[in-house]
C-alpha cells in the first residue's frame, strides 16, 4: 500500500516536472471509488483490478490523444460516508475530471449529490434502478438494471409455459431491489409468485424455506442474492431432493459459485453478461472482440477469468475514453459527449446513451446461461 | 406434499442445525466452567478449524484426514498462544476485562484470517457424499449424520472427562474455587491453559464438520458464534446435556419459525430466546437453581 502510495506520488511529482517543461502534454485525471475491502469485494475487487489494466493498457498505447491517464482509486468499504468523503476528495483535492464508481446502488446515491453540485461526470458500476431514473444531470451506469435481468428469465419462463413460481430473495439491497421487480414485473408476464420466500446474508441454511416451498404448487423457483447464499440454496434443493428447475440472479455469474455449489450448480439456469460465454457467441456479435480481449487480458495480468463485475469498470473506462476522443478533457465536455454515446459495444452490452437515458442499455444485454459440467453453455 | 411430512423436514433441518449450535456452544461452557470468562473468541475457533482445512486441502493438497487432524492442531496452538500472551499476564484482571479481551481477540482473529486467507467463501468437500439419505419422506444429508455422531461422542468423552479423571475433576475445582484448588495443590494455571485447549479444539473440530453444509470463510465465526452462545445461554453453562438441549431447542424453534412464521425473524428468534433467558431464567432452562455460581 505504502509503496503504491509512494509510487503514485512519485509519478505525479515526474508528471509534475514534465507539466512544466514546455510541450508535454498534462495528464488526464480520473477517479475511482471502489468497494475493495467490505461487504461489496466481490464487486470492488475486480473492479479495480480491470480499471487498473485498461489504464496500463491505454497509456502503454500512448495515452488518450497524447495525453497520459493517471487512475486515482480510493476503497468506499461498500460505506457511503466513505464513498462521499472519498468523492470529495477526488474532486476538491486530486481534481479529477471524471469519477467512476461506486460499486454498489448504496454508495453511488450517497455520492451523487457530491458530483452534481461540482458538475463532475459520474460513471456508475453499480446497478440500481434509481441510480439514472430519473436522469440525472451528471450521472451515468455501466451495469445492467436488474429490472433487465428479471425480463429476461420471465421471459423464458412463459415460452416454457410456467406460470406458478416461487421466489427467495436475500434481505440485503441487491435482494429486495431484485424482489421489488420480480413481484412488479410478475403480473405483465401472466407470472404468479406463490410463495416469496428470504434469508438473511449470513444464514447457512435454507432448507425450511424450501421445504415451504415445496409444500406448495411452484413450477420453478427464481433465487435472487449474490455469494455465498445462492451457493447453499442450490445445495439445499439437492439435499431435499426438489425437482423444480432452479434460476439464479446474475449476481452469481462467475465461477465462484460453480465452485461454492459443486455438483448442485448442475442444470440452473442465469441471466448473465456475455462475458462467461464470450467463446460460445456467434462470430457477428458486436461484443465478441472486447469480450474476448478483456477476458485474455484479464488472465494475463491476474491470473483469473475476467467476470461480468469487472466488466463494468472496463465499460467505465472506455466510455470516458471515448467521449474525451470525440471532445475534449474537460468535466463539461466530457459529460456531453458522454452522453452521446452511440452503438459502444463493450462488456456489459452496446450501450447507446441519450439526454433520456443515462443507463443505455437493453434487455439483450443479458444472455441466459446454464450451467454444464462445470462450465457455462449459452442458452438460446 | 403433506402437512405432516412438511412439519417432519422442519424439525429434521432444526435439529440438523442445533447440533451444531449445541457443539460451539460446548466450546464456550467448558472455558466458562473452568475460568468463569465468556470467551467470545470462541466463533473465531469454528471459523479457524473450517479455514485452516481449506488451506491444508487447497496449498498442501492433504488428503482429508491429515487435512483436518492439522487444522485441529493449529487452531488448539492458536488457542493456547490467546491464553499465553492475553489471558494469563493479567494477574488480577476482573472476568469483565478478560471477557473484553476475548471480544478484541475475535476481531484481531476475523482481521489476521482476512489477510491471509482473503475474503473469499470456501467450500469443504463433504466427508462421505451429497446425496440425501429419505427419512419418512425427509432428507438429511450425510454430512449431519456425521455432526450428530461427533457431537455425542465429545459430550460422551467429556463427560467422561470431567466426571471420572483426575484432571477433569480438577478442573472442576479450579472452577468453582480456585483459591480452594490451588490450596489442595492443583495447578490452577495449568487447568485454565487445559480449558483453553479442549475448547479450541471442540471449535476447531466443528468448524470442520459443519464446512462442507454451511462453506466457511474469514467471517462466518461471528454469526455461528452468537448462536453457539444462545445455545450454552439456554443450557445454563453446563458442559453437559443442558447445552445440548439448549442448542437442539434453537434450532428447531428457528426452523419452526422460518416454515410456520417468516424467514425474516430467523435471527430475531434467536436473539429473543436469548434475551427472555437471560431476563427470566438466568440460571438456563434445564437447571436448578444453585446458591452460588462462581
Amino acid at each position: 500500500m505504502l509503496k503504491k502510495m509512494l509510487r503514485l506520488i512519485l509519478s505525479m511529482a515526474v508528471v509534475g516536472l514534465m507539466a512544466g517543461s514546455a510541450f508535454a502534454a498534462a495528464p488526464i485525471k480520473i477517479g475511482a471509488l471502489f468497494s475493495v475491502s467490505g461487504p461489496a469485494s466481490f464487486l470492488g475487487e475486480p473492479e479495480r483490478n480491470t480499471a487498473e489494466m485498461m489504464v496500463t493498457e491505454i497509456n502503454k498505447a500512448g495515452g488518450i490523444k497524447g495525453q497520459k491517464l493517471v487512475l486515482i482509486v480510493y476503497d468506499t468499504q461498500a460505506d457511503a460516508t466513505k464513498a462521499v468523503q472519498a468523492a470529495n476528495k477526488l474532486i476538491k483535492d486530486d481534481k479529477v475530471v471524471a469519477i467512476i464508481g461506486p460499486s454498489t446502488t448504496g454508495d453511488t446515491m450517497a455520492v451523487i449529490p457530491v458530483v452534481e453540485k461540482a458538475g463532475i461526470p459520474l460513471v456508475s458500476c453499480a446497478a440500481g434502478i434509481k441510480i439514472t431514473e430519473p436522469t440525472k444531470k451528471w450521472v451515468f451506469k455501466t451495469a445492467q438494471n436488474d429490472a433487465l435481468a428479471v425480463a429476461r428469465i420471465f421471459d423464458y419462463l412463459k415460452k416454457k409455459k410456467i406460470s406458478k413460481i416461487a421466489i427467495l430473495t436475500v434481505s440485503d439491497g441487491f435482494g429486495s431491489s431484485g424482489r421489488e421487480q420480480l413481484v412488479f414485473q410478475a403480473g405483465k408476464f401472466g407470472i404468479q409468485i406463490i410463495s416469496d420466500e428470504t434469508y438473511g446474508p449470513k444464514d447457512t441454511d435454507m432448507t425450511a424455506q424450501l421445504t415451504k416451498i415445496r409444500g406448495g404448487a411452484a413450477q420453478a423457483i427464481v433465487c435472487w442474492g449474490t455469494n455465498p447464499g445462492p451457493a447453499v440454496v442450490a445445495r439445499n434443493v439437492k439435499q431435499l431432493g426438489m425437482k423444480l428447475p432452479l434460476f439464479m440472479s446474475h449476481g452469481v455469474s462467475s465461477m465462484k459459485f460453480i465452485e461454492l455449489a459443486g455438483d448442485a450448480a448442475e442444470g440452473i439456469i442465469l441471466p448473465s453478461g456475455r462475458v462467461v460465454v464470450a467463446n460460445q457467441l456467434p462470430k457477428n456479435d458486436p461484443q465478441k472482440k472486447a469480450l474476448l480481449n478483456y477476458v485474455e487480458n484479464y488472465k494475463k495480468h491476474y491470473n483469473v477469468e475476467g467476470d461480468h463485475f469487472g466488466g463494468h469498470a472496463y465499460d467505465a473506462i472506455m466510455l470516458i475514453k471515448g467521449a474525451i476522443e470525440r471532445g475534449s478533457d474537460s468535466p463539461a465536455a466530457i459529460r456531453d459527449q458522454l452522453e452521446k454515446t452511440e452503438k459502444f459495444a463493450g462488456i456489459g452490452g452496446t450501450f447507446q446513451y441519450s439526454p433520456q437515458d443515462h443507463a443505455g442499455l437493453t434487455s439483450d444485454a443479458f444472455v441466459l446461461v446454464q450451467i454444464k459440467n462445470k462450465g457455462w453453455t449459452l442458452l438460446k | 406434499m403433506d402437512n405432516s411430512r412438511q412439519l417432519f423436514q422442519y424439525i429434521l433441518s432444526g435439529l440438523s442445525n442445533g447440533a451444531i449450535y449445541a457443539l460451539i456452544g460446548f466450546g464456550f461452557a467448558i472455558i466458562y466452567n473452568a475460568t468463569g470468562i465468556i470467551n467470545f473468541a470462541q466463533g473465531e475457533f469454528v471459523m479457524l478449524g473450517g479455514m485452516f482445512t481449506i488451506f491444508f486441502l487447497a496449498f498442501f493438497h492433504l488428503p482429508l484426514l491429515p487435512a483436518i487432524i492439522l487444522a485441529i492442531l493449529f487452531s488448539t496452538i492458536i488457542g493456547i498462544a490467546f491464553e499465553r500472551l492475553a489471558i494469563r499476564p493479567l494477574k488480577n484482571a476482573t472476568p469483565l476485562s478478560l471477557v473484553i479481551i476475548t471480544i478484541g481477540a475475535s476481531i484481531l482473529l476475523r482481521g489476521i484470517a482476512m489477510l491471509v486467507w482473503g475474503k473469499d467463501t470456501h467450500a469443504v468437500t463433504a466427508f462421505s457424499g451429497n446425496d440425501p439419505l429419505y427419512i419418512a419422506g425427509a432428507t438429511i444429508l450425510p454430512q449431519h449424520i456425521w455432526i450428530f455422531a461427533i457431537t455425542l461422542l465429545i459430550i460422551a468423552a467429556n463427560k467422561i472427562f470431567f466426571n471420572y479423571s483426575i484432571v477433569g475433576k480438577a478442573m472442576r475445582a479450579c472452577a468453582y474455587n480456585s483459591q480452594a484448588a490451588s490450596l489442595v495443590g492443583i495447578n490452577v494455571k495449568t487447568m485454565v491453559l487445559l480449558s483453553f485447549v479442549i475448547s479450541s479444539a471442540i471449535g476447531s473440530m466443528a468448524g470442520i464438520i459443519i464446512a462442507p453444509l454451511t462453506m466457511t470463510s474469514f467471517d462466518v465465526g461471528i454469526m455461528l458464534g452468537l448462536k453457539g452462545f444462545c445455545a450454552v445461554i439456554i443450557g445454563g453453562m453446563s458442559s453437559g446435556l443442558g447445552t445440548i438441549m439448549g442448542g437442539l431447542l434453537l434450532g428447531l424453534l428457528e426452523s419452526l419459525g422460518v416454515g410456520y412464521i417468516s424467514a425474516s425473524y430467523k435471527d430475531a428468534i434467536a436473539f429473543i430466546i436469548l434475551l427472555l433467558i437471560l431476563f427470566i431464567r438466568p440460571e438456563g432452562l434445564f437447571r436448578t437453581k444453585e446458591t452460588e455460581r462462581v
